[in-house]
C-alpha cells in the first residue's frame, strides 16, 4: 500500500510541476510582457523599465523560471497586482470558501444522484424510468450559470426566500455563534444546490448503468434465492458494489467541479477560488492567474490522488 | 452480408439528436430570411423589453427609413401614426409599407428583437462550438495516433502533457488563456479547441494501440505502406466510431464551456451575440424579463442534449452491431 501511494504521489507532484511549467511559458509566450500589457499608455518610458527591472523581466527567460519555480516550490507566488497582497495569502483566504461550497455541492450531488438512480431501478424502461433518464440528461445539458439564475430568480426574487449573493448578510457577518453559523447556511442552500442539480445527472446517469449490470449478476441471485427481498439486495449488495467506481468517476469529475463552482461563484459573488481567477482574468492580474490556476491544479490533483488511494484501500487489487 | 441501414433503422435517440441540432442549425442559419431585418424594427424607446407575443406597427416610407409605431390607421389619404403616445399624419403618399411586426420571443433593454438575436447568436455558439471541435480533432488524432504509434519517450512525454492538461479544470485554463491573449472570436475558437484535444488524443492513441498488433496492419506493413498511409487508410476508418461518439459529446461541452465563457464577459465581445452572451446581458432583468436569460439557457441545454443524444444512438449502432455479428 505504501508503494502504491508514493508511486501516486510522485506522479502526482511531477503533474503539478508540468501544469507550473507550462503557466509560466505560456505568460512568456504571450505578446506583450507584464509590464507593457498592464497598463495605459500615459506612464512614461522609464517607469515601464523600473517595473521591468522590479518584476525581474529583464533577465534571461531560463534565470526567471529557475528564480520563480524556486519560489513557487517555497509557497511564494509573488505579489497580486489587483490586490497587492502576497497571491498566496489572497489563495489562503479564498481556498476555504471553495471548499466549503464545492464539497457541500458534491454531497448535494452524489446523494441526488444515487436517490435518482435507486428510483429509477425500482422500475427499469418504465415510464418513470424514462422521464428521471431525461431528467438526468436535462440537468447535464442545462449551463450552470443558467440553473443559478432560475433558482435566483424563482427562490430570491418570487418568493422572497433566501439570499441571492455572498456569505453572510450584514447582520450575519457581526454576528456570533449559531446566528452567524445559520446565516451563512442560508446563503450556502442555493449555490450548493446550483452545484449539486447540475452534477446530479452524470451521477445518476452513470449509476444507472452500473445498478443495471450488477443486479444481472450471479451474487444477486443468489442472494434472493436466500429470501433477501428485492430491495434489500438492492441497497445491502448491490449498492455497496455499484458505489465503488463512482469514487473513481468522481474524482475524474472534480475539474468539472471546479468549473461549475467557478460560475456559481461569480454569479453569486461567493469569495473563493474562481471568483478570485475571474477578477483576476478581468484585471490581467498575471500573478494571481498563475497562482489560483496551479492552486486549483493541486487541490483537483489531491483530489484525484485522495479517490484513488480511497479506492485502494476498499479494493485491493488496483494496488497491484 | 451487412445493408446500410436507411434512417427508420437508425437507433431513435440518434435519430432524435441528429433532428434537434439539425433544427437548431437550420434555424440558425436561416435566421435573417426567416426574422425582418433587425435594423428596421430597432428602437429603443419604442420597443425596449416587450414580452414574447408583443406587437408594433412597422411603417416603412418611401425613403426607406422605418417608424416603429404603436398604432397605425388610415385616415383620407393620411395615415395616422401614433408612437410613444403622440399621434402624426404622414400623407399616404410617402408611405410604402405598412406591415405588423410581431415580437415572438420579445425584445431586450434596448429594443432589439430576441429571435433574431437567438438566431444571430445561435450561428455564433453553434459555429464557435463546430469550429473548436475540428480545432479538438485535429490536434487530438494528430497527438494520439503519433503517440501510439511512435511510443517510447514520444509517447511518455507526449501523454504526461495530456494528463497535466486534463489536471486543469476548464473554465480555470480558458480565463488564463482568455486573459493572456487578446480577445477575438478566432482566438476564442482556438482557445476552446486547446482545452479540449487531450480527450480526443488519449482515446485515438488507445484506439491505435489496440489497432497496431492486428494482422490487417501487419499485412499493410509488409507490403510496404508508410506509417501516414497507415494511419489514415487502416488505423482511423477503423478507430472512427469511437471518436465520432466521443466527438458528439464534445461538441455539447465545448458549446457548454462557450456559453459559460461568453456568460462571463470572456468569450464572444459584444455587439456580437451568442447564447451565453444573451444570458449575461439580461441578468440584471431577470427579475422583470425572464425570456432574456430562460430562452437562450434553453437553447444552449437543446443544442447539448441533441450532441449527447446523437453520442448515445452512436453508441446504440455499435451496440446493434456488435450483437448482430
Amino acid at each position: 500500500m505504501l508503494r502504491f501511494a508514493g508511486r501516486r504521489l510522485a506522479a502526482a507532484v511531477v503533474l503539478v510541476w508540468l501544469v507550473a511549467t507550462v503557466t509560466f511559458v505560456l505568460v512568456a509566450l504571450a505578446p506583450g510582457d507584464a509590464a507593457s500589457r498592464l497598463t495605459d499608455p500615459r506612464i512614461s518610458a522609464q517607469t515601464r523599465e523600473r517595473w521591468r527591472r522590479e518584476f525581474g523581466l529583464d533577465r534571461p527567460l531560463p534565470a526567471r523560471y529557475a528564480a520563480w519555480l524556486g519560489a513557487a516550490a517555497t509557497g511564494d507566488l509573488g505579489t497580486s497586482w489587483l490586490h497587492h497582497r502576497a497571491v498566496t495569502t489572497v489563495l489562503g483566504d479564498a481556498l476555504p470558501n471553495t471548499a466549503l461550497l464545492a464539497g457541500l455541492g458534491l454531497m448535494v450531488e452524489i446523494a441526488g444522484g444515487v436517490a435518482i438512480a435507486l428510483v429509477q431501478l425500482r422500475r427499469a424502461r418504465g415510464r418513470l424510468d424514462s422521464a428521471l433518464s431525461f431528467a438526468a440528461l436535462a440537468s447535464y445539458a442545462l449551463p450552470t450559470f443558467a440553473v443559478a439564475l432560475a433558482l435566483i430568480g424563482v427562490f430570491s426574487y418570487r418568493l422572497g426566500l433566501l439570499p441571492p449573493s455572498h456569505m453572510h448578510s450584514l447582520a450575519g457577518e457581526q454576528a456570533h455563534g449559531p446566528a452567524r453559523m445559520f446565516d451563512l447556511l442560508l446563503h450556502l442552500v442555493l449555490p450548493a444546490a446550483t452545484i449539486g442539480l447540475t452534477g446530479l445527472g452524470a451521477v445518476a446517469r452513470y449509476l444507472r448503468g452500473v445498478l443495471l449490470d450488477e443486479r444481472g449478476r450471479l451474487y444477486v441471485l443468489a442472494a434472493r434465492a436466500r429470501g433477501c427481498s428485492e430491495q434489500r439486495a438492492l441497497l445491502v449488495h448491490v449498492l455497496p458494489n455499484a458505489l465503488l467506481p463512482l469514487i473513481t468517476m468522481i474524482g475524474m469529475s472534480l475539474p468539472f467541479l471546479a468549473s461549475g463552482s467557478l460560475v456559481v461563484e461569480v454569479v453569486f459573488s461567493w469569495p473563493g477560488m474562481g471568483q478570485l481567477m475571474f477578477g483576476a482574468a478581468l484585471a490581467r492580474d498575471v500573478p494571481l492567474l498563475m497562482g489560483a490556476t496551479i492552486l486549483m491544479t493541486v487541490a483537483v490533483v489531491a483530489g484525484n490522488l485522495v479517490a484513488d488511494l480511497a479506492y485502494a484501500v476498499v479494493d485491493p487489487r488496483v494496488r497491484l | 452480408m451487412s445493408v446500410q441501414p436507411g434512417w427508420r433503422q437508425l437507433p431513435g435517440r440518434l435519430r432524435g439528436g441528429i433532428v434537434l441540432l439539425g433544427a437548431l442549425a437550420v434555424v440558425a442559419l436561416c435566421g435573417p430570411l426567416l426574422t425582418r431585418d433587425p435594423a428596421a424594427v430597432l428602437d429603443p424607446a419604442a420597443a425596449a423589453l416587450l414580452p414574447p407575443g408583443a406587437s408594433r406597427v412597422l411603417v416603412t416610407l418611401a425613403d426607406g427609413s422605418t417608424i416603429l409605431a404603436d398604432a397605425a390607421r388610415q385616415d383620407r389619404g393620411e395615415w395616422r401614426v401614433t408612437r410613444l403616445g403622440a399621434e402624426r399624419t404622414i400623407p399616404a403618399g410617402r408611405v410604402a409599407q405598412v406591415a405588423r411586426h410581431r415580437f415572438w420571443l420579445g425584445s431586450d433593454s434596448v429594443g432589439r428583437d430576441v429571435l433574431a438575436r437567438l438566431c444571430a447568436g445561435g450561428r455564433v455558439s453553434l459555429g464557435v462550438g463546430a469550429l473548436a471541435l475540428i480545432v479538438a480533432l485535429l490536434i487530438g488524432v494528430a497527438a494520439g495516433l503519433v503517440s501510439g504509434w511512435r511510443g517510447g519517450v514520444v509517447d511518455a512525454v507526449l501523454m504526461r502533457v495530456v494528463d497535466a492538461a486534463l489536471a486543469v479544470p476548464t473554465l480555470f485554463l480558458l480565463l488564463f488563456l482568455a486573459a493572456i491573449l487578446r480577445p477575438s472570436l478566432a482566438a476564442l475558437i482556438l482557445v476552446l479547441g486547446l482545452s479540449s484535444w487531450m480527450g480526443v488524443a488519449r482515446l485515438t492513441r488507445g484506439q491505435v494501440l489496440s489497432l497496431k498488433e492486428r494482422d490487417f496492419i501487419l499485412a499493410a506493413r509488409a507490403i510496404g505502406a508508410g506509417p501516414g498511409r497507415i494511419a489514415a487508410f487502416h488505423v482511423l476508418p477503423n478507430a472512427l466510431t469511437p471518436i465520432v461518439q466521443d466527438a458528439a459529446l464534445r461538441l455539447g461541452d465545448l458549446i457548454l464551456v462557450e456559453a459559460s465563457l461568453s456568460f462571463l464577459g470572456l468569450g464572444v465581445q459584444p455587439p456580437t451575440a451568442s447564447w451565453g452572451s444573451m444570458v449575461a446581458e439580461g441578468q440584471e432583468m431577470l427579475a422583470s424579463a425572464w425570456w432574456l436569460t430562460a430562452l437562450p439557457s434553453v437553447l444552449v441545454a437543446l443544442a447539448v442534449i441533441g450532441a449527447g443524444l446523437v453520442a448515445d444512438g452512436i453508441q446504440d449502432l455499435s451496440r446493434r452491431k456488435a450483437a448482430a455479428t
